[in-house]
């Protein structure tokens, strides 16, 4: 019986891994401030300063609830384009942005909003002595890339031919924070990971900035989603990120302004 | 697999839940089946990458089977017949791995295995040996999350087994250990087979604690899961007709051992 308990979890559990489904009704301004469920499908980079950006759209309007979906930006333009129901979306390249407008499914056109630029993440005290690029090619070391399917990996390969290095990786992370968190761990010498996550990753990593990196410039666009259930409370996000305050933000996570 | 009695109806309130049942399970199935873009077959099969990484698959999930079927069928006696205390306990706590997120077990193996882990470390001073992003460690997070599963199977089986023959062979003269491979091994070997799929099944289909301990490197760590989730970011239609091959593969091989198996204890 307990077994049989078990497994009936394990399914529940499993289940439950794939869903973030927008619930809630639409963002009407009642009295002026905004309700329901705003539901932001973006770009793994992005965890950071979108969480706070969209903790302080919550407190602008304390009936609104802001629920984020972070993964690699081609997972979340599948899961779109396969019917997911959100109301932004902020992809951390052009090509993933096109898959969802090719398909249709983006309000108007979409904004960049960010810049940003590869960069080498090691372990606190770099141990390994990484000092450029170049290291990438050398067999001894434990590094990752992300993987040519994922943006971060495309501009990887982008700034490694621009560098003339054959890079030696030991495995290709399928999104950008999976190759930091490896740096975290320790269990990499150096991962090709974006200068905003260095800036947002606190004291166990530390950044080795790349000149190559100039070669391959990630742009950011945002859009709302034509079938956004929370239209308003959409744009009311997409005009933060846009806003003043939204770029401060962004600058204080390491990317730059397009 | 106990045999079907012939004429035996099946009630009436079994037949709807089960009918949905089946048809819960098999209509994805059916859905990834009609969604096959069956023109893209002989482009996927011929890509050498696709055969790396099935070969890959195949062997990292019968070697973690093998594993744990060493490791595991011990350790399901000493659970189902040990009188020790605290085993009650021990039976919870190795059975979270299937509660456990695969991802986080797959952090959990580098907190212990890692270049930094407790033993990992000790390994790397004293061999050189670093198990993360090796084909080993493809095994390993495999083992990890598949052999909960031939445990529970095998616990079940000595439960259910009737202990008055191991009795016997004990006041026959048999030693412990001859009672166990001679008479209990046997009277459980449907139980160990049956778990030994389910092991391989799931080590076949580990996605989530593959990618993070072992990470993601064509022909030595990229199985078919990880190359399906990959394929999913670029082109959906490759991620199709993968899992398909995937799961053809996964049938054959099933149904082959389930036809040499049967035969055997028919035969016996």
């Amino acid at each position: 019986m307990r077994v049989r308990a078990l497994l009936v979890a394990t399914v529940l559990a499993l289940a439950g891994c794939g869903g973030s489904a927008s619930s809630g009704g639409p963002g009407a301004p009642g009295d002026g401030g905004l309700t329901g469920t705003l539901t932001v499908f973006a770009a793994a980079s992005l965890t950071d300063v979108f969480t706070e950006l969209g903790g302080r759209l919550e407190d602008e309007h304390p009936r609104l609830d802001v629920r984020f979906s972070f993964a690699g930006s081609s997972a979340l333009a599948t899961q779109l384009t396969q019917g997911a129901p959100a109301d932004v979306f902020a992809s951390a390249d052009e090509a993933q942005m096109s898959v969802v407008t090719d398909a249709g499914l983006a309000d108007g056109e979409p904004q960049v909003f960010a810049t940003n630029v590869l960069e080498i993440a090691v372990p606190r005290g770099n141990p390994a002595g990484i000092t450029g690029l170049a290291d990438f090619a050398r067999e001894e070391l434990a590094l990752a890339v992300c993987a040519a399917e994922v943006p971060c990996g495309v501009a990887a390969g982008q700034v490694f031919t621009a560098a003339g290095v054959a890079a030696r990786p030991d495995t290709l992370e399928e999104d950008v924070r999976a190759a930091l968190t490896k740096v975290e761990l320790g269990e990499v010498d150096a991962a090709l990971v974006y200068a905003s996550d260095v800036a947002t990753a606190g004291g166990a990593v530390e950044g080795v900035t790349v000149p190559e990196a100039a070669q391959a410039v990630n742009h950011y666009p945002i859009c709302v989603l034509a079938d956004a259930p929370a239209p308003e409370a959409a744009r009311a996000f997409v005009d933060l990120v846009l806003s003043d305050e939204g770029r401060a933000a962004l600058a204080d996570a390491g990317f730059q302004q397009p | 697999m106990s045999r079907a009695r012939e004429g035996t109806r099946v009630p009436a309130p079994l037949l709807v839940p089960a009918a949905l049942g089946a048809a819960f399970l098999v209509l994805p199935v059916l859905g990834l089946l009609v969604r096959t873009p069956w023109s893209q077959l002989a482009t996927q099969l011929a890509d050498p990458a696709v055969g790396e990484a099935l070969r890959l698959s195949l062997v990292s999930a019968t070697l973690a089977t093998a594993l744990s079927l060493v490791l595991g069928v011990p350790l399901a006696w000493v659970l189902a017949r040990s009188r020790a205390r605290g085993r009650s306990v021990l039976r919870a706590l190795v059975t979270v791995p299937l509660v456990l997120p695969p991802v986080v077990g797959g952090v959990a193996l580098f907190l212990v295995l890692g270049r930094q882990g407790i033993v990992g470390s000790w390994l790397d001073d004293a061999f050189g040996i670093t198990i993360p992003f090796t084909t080993t460690a493809v095994v390993i997070a495999e083992t990890f999350v598949a052999m909960p599963f031939l445990v529970i199977s095998v616990e079940g089986a000595l439960r259910a087994a009737d202990a008055r023959f191991e009795d016997v062979a004990a006041t026959l003269g048999a030693g412990r250990w001859t009672t166990f491979r001679r008479v209990t091994l046997p009277l459980v070997a449907p139980g160990v087979a049956a778990g030994a799929v389910l092991c391989w099944a799931r080590a076949l289909g580990e996605f989530g604690a593959t990618i993070t301990f072992a990470g993601n490197f064509p022909g030595t760590t990229q199985t078919m899961p990880l190359a399906v989730y990959l394929a999913l970011q670029r082109d959906p239609d490759a991620a199709i007709v993968l899992s398909v091959v995937l799961l053809a593969v996964s049938l054959a091989t099933l149904l082959l051992l389930r036809d040499r198996w049967l035969g055997r204890t028919g035969a016996a």
